[in-house]
């Protein structure tokens, strides 16, 4: 007993027609103990199944097997600029979008340096399409991004200041770009909600990584949608981010996008969770709290101690009172711990490993 | 030792039909005068098939209806003229400007680069086609005779040497006497004289080169002195001079008179596009590209003043600079349609005129294991195409200042050839990639914020547009004091604060700023 489906297919616009006779049943090639692939003899394929397929049914002549369909390779994996990144996710792939989600200071943005240094490192040119506006130039030259290789897209409002800003002075200081008065804010915010300045950024991000991609030649692009509410980004549709892994597919390009949350679906090769681990203030507010906690044990003893115990357990976590409470900037920057998570990997079929790498500043003080 | 010579017959027809070539399939004929004097002064081939004539006036002309009336444009002439030579530069750098409509180049030595003497003659004419101008080419042993092969015969001629009067005899007399008709600056007497000769040659029945070739040398001079012996000389290409040669300036321009006004930017577009590919033929012909180009524009009625394009007397420019020299008569177009996009000029259009600053072609050395980078060509537009939507200043690399000014850096062009350093490529250390460089994202523009001081240190901070900044403040770092520009009216002076502050189960930290000139506080960005 024969069955037969027939679906239409909108992109191709050719129907297709599985037949339980027509078609005989093909496998792939298993892979034996040794790692050394080959074929069943029981289950090969025979050779003039499309010409019986073409027999069958004249409509079915220019059907490709899906037996015979080309094995898409292993995509070429690059330095990502932290060795431990490197070391849980093997690189990022060229060719494919990865995805690194987290909330705010959660490395987010360092990793994304640290990659686009590496890039600007092997000579390749690179950019960052931002959807906020929030990239700082100075953190990326500390970072080690060789500014003449990036190309930075700045989307959102065009600000009529700064389209025209003379040269003499091109840098926004504070007093001259001063936020609106209360008032006049929530006019700007009846007549510009919210909502549409994220979709109109978020527009111009996807149409600029468009145009970007179509280009070519870049070895890193990034999308900067970390800013974005999450519901903004969301709007995506996932079209968009197949069409954009399309465009990136067979290219020397990787296409990195940074985010709140995954929002590209099986579309990313790679999605990286990153998290605030720990900080080193804690530890050594801990460390300076047991010290003073074990003068103050000798001095009033242990039952006192035991009476103080909430209190005590809150002023370490907060750390305000410790020896070092007003630390030094790169004090209180360096120690700073970012977890990350493999939340998926093309190559890597169960990523469940984590690893934690640490930041640093560019200065002392 | 061979010369050239390229001319182009009925020179203000070619230019015209140079602007616009569709006219080649109609019969045209140019004039120019002031109304209602105006007269024909030149027409092609298929116009004096219907008998029109130079020295007919426009109202005679203008009675055959098929025919295209165009009034004489210097402007169209003048890139015709330069095209000419540039088509001769691009053969010889020894290229004498005998006539606007004729040029004669050396060729000495220039067999083992183009060929033979017919390939030769066979890719000027072709190079000339291609640059617009449908010329005769003659080449020759002397400059003379290749110059009166080139008026007399159609197309390619090659005259070997010592075949000079056979080849010539056969062309009419009219030939010696051509400058007399077409060269302006020639005085009345020297006309005249043309004229008189002429008129005694075609009584003594003389009509040909051969006839005057032949005649005894020393009666001729007897009854026409040195200017007839010299007509000899040249009927018998038996003439001897040395070519004296010009430096063809560089100026690459194209212009378009319109007799209506264009008042779509599509049918502008095709317009441009025509003079682009004329300018990208001469630029390429002269081994040139251009990183500047400039749309002048003269417009019907100018009304409006556009403060972003510099208009001054109907006159609208618009100036298009490339970060690199290219050669592209399509990606120019894009370019300029996007621009006039942006920037349209607000009145009919009358008159374009198009300029190109010649530039040195860029060299780029491609290798198997270098990085790829993105075409300049396809960069420009795709760069160009980003402008229109985020803004001009929004969009390329990024230059640091020499300041401690907040944000003090500036936009410049995005240029995708970096030259490479002379040191060896940087690695890292292993230690050195274990960890990576804190940064910052900036709020653009900065937050305010409320503070609450203690000891004049930040304990609390509200931020009323984004509530996730605000609470207590975990750790701080602070202040770091900084102050510039106090000798200008942008001075700064502010205190910065690095802190952390509880969201959640996780800690942000934060960019505090004091401005201690206005008193704000500000949150300059996150660590992230």
């Amino acid at each position: 007993m024969s069955s037969a489906v027939v679906s239409n297919s909108a992109a191709l616009g050719r129907p297709f027609l599985f037949d339980s006779k027509a078609v005989p049943e093909v496998s792939l090639p298993t892979e034996s103990a040794e790692g050394t692939s080959h074929p069943r003899p029981a289950q090969r394929v025979r050779p003039n199944l499309s010409a019986q397929l073409a027999s069958t049914d004249p409509r079915l002549a220019p059907i490709t097997l899906a037996s015979r369909l080309e094995i898409r390779p292993a995509p070429e994996m690059v330095s990502s600029g932290v060795s431990a990144i490197d070391a849980l996710t093997g690189g990022l792939p060229r060719g494919c979008l990865t995805e690194i989600c987290g909330p705010a200071s959660s490395g987010r943005t360092t990793l994304l340096l640290a990659a686009l240094a590496a890039a600007t490192r092997r000579g390749e040119f690179c950019v960052v399409v931002d959807a906020s506006d929030a990239l700082d130039p100075h953190s990326a030259a500390a970072a080690g991004v060789e500014l003449d290789r990036l190309l930075w897209v700045r989307c959102g409002e065009s600000s009529p200041q700064r389209e025209s800003s003379p040269q003499r002075h091109p840098s926004t200081s504070l007093r001259a770009c001063p936020e609106p008065a209360e008032g006049a804010s929530s006019n700007t915010e009846k007549k510009n909600p919210i909502q549409a300045q994220s979709e109109k950024r978020l527009e111009q991000v996807l149409r600029a990584t468009d145009l970007l991609l179509e280009s070519g030649g870049f070895g890193l692009i990034v999308l900067d949608l970390a800013n974005l509410p999450p519901q903004a980004a969301r709007r995506i549709p996932l079209t968009t981010w197949f069409r954009f892994r399309r465009a990136v597919e067979n290219k020397p390009t990787i296409l990195l996008a940074i985010e709140q949350h995954p929002i590209a679906g099986s579309c990313s090769s790679l999605i990286l969770q990153l998290a605030w681990a720990s900080h080193r203030m804690q530890a050594a507010g801990l460390a300076a709290e047991r010290r003073k906690n074990a003068a103050h044990r000798a001095s009033r003893g242990a039952a006192v101690k035991s009476e103080q115990a909430p209190e005590r357990r809150k002023k370490i976590c907060l750390g305000i009172d410790s020896p070092i409470a007003v630390p030094a900037h790169a004090q209180l920057l360096t120690g700073l711990e970012i977890s990350a998570e493999l939340i998926r990997s093309r190559l890597d079929r169960k990523p469940a490993h984590s690893i934690t790498f640490a930041t640093k500043t560019a200065w002392v003080g | 030792m061979p010369f050239a010579c390229i001319y182009v017959p009925n020179f203000p027809v070619a230019a015209a039909l140079r602007a616009e070539p569709e006219l080649q399939a109609r019969p045209a004929a140019i004039y120019e005068g002031k109304p209602p004097l105006e007269k024909i002064i030149a027409v092609n081939g298929k116009a004096a098939r219907l008998n029109i004539a130079p020295g007919m006036t426009k109202a005679q002309a203008e009675l055959c209806s098929e025919l295209a009336l165009r009034p004489r444009s210097p402007l169209q002439e003048s890139a015709a003229h330069a095209a000419l030579l540039d088509c001769a530069q691009s053969f010889s750098p020894c290229v004498g400007d005998a006539a606007f409509d004729t040029a004669v180049l050396d060729l000495a030595g220039m067999e083992s680069l183009f060929g033979s003497q017919t390939e030769i003659s066979r890719a000027i004419f072709k190079r000339a086609g291609t640059l617009g101008l449908a010329a005769n080419v003659a080449l020759a042993s002397n400059p003379d005779t290749a110059a009166l092969a080139a008026r007399g015969f159609t197309g390619v001629t090659v005259i070997p040497a010592g075949k000079e009067a056979d080849q010539l005899g056969s062309l009419p007399l009219e030939v010696l006497f051509a400058n007399r008709i077409e060269k302006d600056h020639l005085d009345g007497d020297q006309k005249e004289t043309g004229d008189r000769l002429l008129e005694t040659l075609d009584r003594w029945g003389i009509r040909n080169l051969h006839a005057l070739a032949i005649l005894p040398e020393i009666a001729l001079s007897e009854r026409l002195g040195q200017e007839g012996l010299r007509l000899q000389q040249l009927a018998r290409g038996a003439t001897s001079r040395t070519l004296v040669p010009v430096e063809a300036p560089q100026i690459f321009e194209e212009a378009v008179e319109l007799e209506h006004p264009i008042v779509l930017l599509e049918p502008l577009a095709f317009l441009l596009n025509r003079l682009f590919e004329q300018l990208c033929a001469r630029l390429g012909s002269r081994a040139l590209a251009t990183q500047e180009l400039r749309l002048t524009m003269e417009l019907e009625n100018f009304s409006s003043r556009n403060q972003q394009s510099k208009i001054n007397n109907q006159q609208f420019l618009r100036t298009l600079r490339l970060p690199q020299p290219m050669l592209d008569a399509k990606v120019f177009l894009k370019l300029l349609q996007l621009d006039l996009n942006a920037h349209p000029p607000g009145a009919p259009i009358l008159k374009i005129h198009l300029a190109a600053e010649p530039a040195r072609p860029r060299s780029a050395q491609g290798g198997l294991f270098l990085p790829p980078s993105p075409e300049p060509e396809k960069l420009e537009l795709t760069l160009a195409r980003i402008a229109t939507m985020v803004g001009v200043n929004n969009v390329g690399a990024v230059e640091l200042l020499d300041s401690h000014r907040p944000e003090g850096f500036r936009m410049r062009c995005f240029v995708a050839e970096v030259p490479r350093k002379s040191s060896p490529e940087k690695t890292l250390d292993p230690a050195e990639e274990k960890s990576a460089v804190t940064a910052l994202r900036r709020f653009r523009p900065p937050l305010r914020v409320q503070v609450t001081l203690e000891n004049a240190q930040p304990i609390s901070l509200a931020c009323a547009k984004k509530k996730e900044i605000q609470g207590e403040v975990l750790w701080k770092a602070g202040p770091w004091r900084s102050s510039g520009d106090w000798w200008e009216r942008e001075a700064w002076s502010r205190d910065e604060w690095d802190l952390a502050l509880r969201n959640g189960e996780a800690i942000s930290f934060y960019r505090l700023v004091h401005d201690l000139l206005g008193g704000n506080w500000f949150v300059e960005g996150t660590y992230d």
